[in-house]
């Protein structure tokens, strides 16, 4: 039986008069890809930020592999096992792609306060590192500056360094966002092999992606959660049609 | 090790700032040895300042505060020393003292301390807040010394003879001039391994990146306040050698006109570059003795050529001559 992961109970967050997160209630179970979709403005950047602690909700809980951990902060969270990749690359973009692993793994083990050992000479820290970026290919990069990557390195990257913090879970807000059609259909490969070892959150507008992938998809709109299930019952729910895969289709 | 432009531009500096007063030194040039002292002390200012403005992208304007409270340790040490009066009796009977190693250990202990509260308080900001809220903490410590009669108010405090160090002649400005040269090496040493320490790594990530270094579980405050504590302290020990350098300490030392000099050495070397400081406070004082020969408002030039470089060159002196830094992997 599958474990539950992620938990949000009941999520409200307005922001004077609009109302981002109404009730919403979703959850993550080991093993699975749970992709969440919604038209712009529906409120899944919000939703993302009450779950990675960012902001906090005005009610309703957020429980991560069982404890509830609404009132702990970011750092908390990831300390937690929660291992997340931005909508908009956040990277140290002065530094190498191996630094930048390197800095993942030194998060995920804990102790960064040693201010004498060379970093990039740590084998516990490079090794981790090093396999990372192996298993998104970005192992010949590196040694290239960051800020030298294309846009779709540079989200290889993210996914790099949230590996190598072993996550317990992944929070993905839009891991394909300009990344092409090939390198969409490359990640998309590489994610559904990643399920098995986390299992994963998924913001995404890359429809092929989420139906290739996503083992249940919940639909949000207006702040509300108005449909879970899997792809085919999502494809087939009338008002999903109408609140937005009518809108893509039209497009 | 790689021999890169930048490391041979270091060497080639820190050669030259032993080179030049030990040629004075033979041939007999008290005061040029006295400009090089000055320029190791403000330039190890600068190493601390550069911990947390380039490494920590903490744009500190309060580190006078640091530099003064390094010159208040060694000006009542020396003070209550040298008229013995004790400065306390309890819980043991301390009289001050005229000993270097220890006014260093106070100067180090206090200015972390302050460092400490100012840096709790100041870091909950960013931004132009941080800027004024240690400029702030700066012009406070500057007003308090002003009012604190018991230690010279506005006049400051005159040591009569310098502070002693052990084995050594610190009147004796070439073995002065060597214990401030030591001194900035080994916080060079220091800095540079800092920098590429896990510590390092994590610190340079939060300054260029807040919301990466979150998402991998590290706290961006606590590592700041550690780099802006250690950056302190170094900046209170080049003060305590700065008051013994003039024998004297004043509230000027603790005024935003400080803070600003000692950015002044960061941004003319190149902010974040190890030599940074010492490039630029070499630069200043040559060019305070050069061009302050010529004209009284010498620092019209200093201010120009401080455009000069934050406009034309951003890595400043250093990255002028060695170009872009390499990201080291």
């Amino acid at each position: 039986m599958a474990d539950l992961v992620l938990q949000t109970n009941k999520l409200n967050k307005s922001f004077g008069a609009l109302k981002a997160s109404s009730d919403v209630s979703l959850d993550l179970l080991t093993g699975e890809i749970h992709a969440l979709i919604g038209p712009n403005g529906a409120g899944k950047s919000t939703l993302i930020k009450q779950i990675a602690g960012n902001i906090a909700p005005d009610s309703g809980t957020v429980e991560l592999l069982g404890r509830d951990v609404t009132r702990l902060d970011t750092v908390a969270r990831a300390r937690m096992g929660l291992g997340r990749t931005f909508q908009i690359s956040a990277l140290a973009m002065e530094y190498t792609v191996l630094q930048n692993a390197v800095l993942g793994a030194l998060g995920g083990q804990g102790r960064p306060f040693r201010f004498f050992r060379n970093v990039m000479k740590d084998p516990g820290l490079l090794e981790p590192a090093r396999d990372a970026l192996e298993r998104v290919g970005l192992v010949d990069d590196a040694g290239r500056r960051t800020a030298d990557l294309s846009h779709g390195q540079r989200r290889q990257l993210e996914v790099a360094v949230a590996l190598t913090l072993q996550p317990k879970l992944f929070l993905m807000d839009e891991p394909m966002a300009g990344l092409g059609a090939a390198g969409s259909k490359e990640l998309t490969g590489f994610l559904d092999g990643l399920r098995q070892q986390a299992p994963i959150l998924l913001v995404e507008h890359d429809m092929d992606a989420v139906f290739a992938l996503a083992d249940r998809i919940s639909v949000l709109v207006y702040g509300q959660i108005i449909a879970t299930g899997t792809a085919d019952e999502i494809r087939a729910n009338a008002e999903v049609r109408r609140a937005y895969l009518g809108e893509e289709d039209a497009a | 090790m790689m021999l890169t432009r930048e490391r041979l531009l270091n060497w080639a500096m820190i050669a030259a700032l032993l080179i030049v007063p030990l040629a004075a030194w033979s041939l007999d040039e008290p005061f040029i040895i006295t400009l090089a002292t000055k320029a190791a002390i403000l330039a190890l200012a600068g190493v601390g300042l550069n911990i947390a403005l380039g490494l920590g992208g903490m744009i500190s304007l309060g580190h006078a505060a640091f530099f003064g409270i390094g010159g208040y340790a060694m000006g009542i040490l020396a003070a209550h020393a040298q008229n013995y009066e004790p400065l306390f009796a309890w819980p043991f009977l301390f009289e001050g003292s005229n000993q270097m190693p220890l006014i260093w250990l106070v100067a180090v202990v206090f200015s972390a301390l302050a460092a400490l509260v100012i840096g709790a308080l100041s870091l909950r900001t960013s931004g132009v807040y941080f800027i004024m809220i240690t400029l702030a903490f700066g012009q406070m410590l500057y007003y308090f010394a002003i009012s604190w009669s018991a230690y010279g108010g506005e006049d400051g405090l005159s040591i009569w003879v310098r502070n002693e160090f052990p084995g050594l002649n610190t009147l004796d400005p070439i073995q002065f001039f060597a214990i401030a040269y030591v001194i900035l090496c080994l916080a060079l040493v220091f800095a540079a391994r800092l920098a590429r320490s896990p510590f390092g790594l994590a610190l340079a990530a939060a300054r260029q990146n807040e919301d990466r270094v979150e998402a991998v579980g590290l706290t961006p405050f606590t590592l700041r306040l550690i780099a802006f504590v250690i950056s302190g302290a170094i900046t209170g020990l080049a003060g305590a050698l700065f008051a013994d350098l003039n024998r004297f300490v004043s509230p000027t030392m603790l005024s935003w006109h400080t803070s600003g000099e000692i950015m002044i050495f960061v941004i003319l070397g190149g902010v974040g570059r190890l030599y940074g400081p010492v490039a630029g406070a070499a630069l200043y004082i040559m060019l305070e003795h050069l061009l302050g020969g010529i004209s009284d408002y010498w620092q019209i030039f200093l201010g120009l050529l401080l455009l000069l470089i934050v406009l034309f060159a951003r890595g400043g002196l250093i990255g002028a001559l060695a170009g872009r830094e390499k990201a080291h992997g």
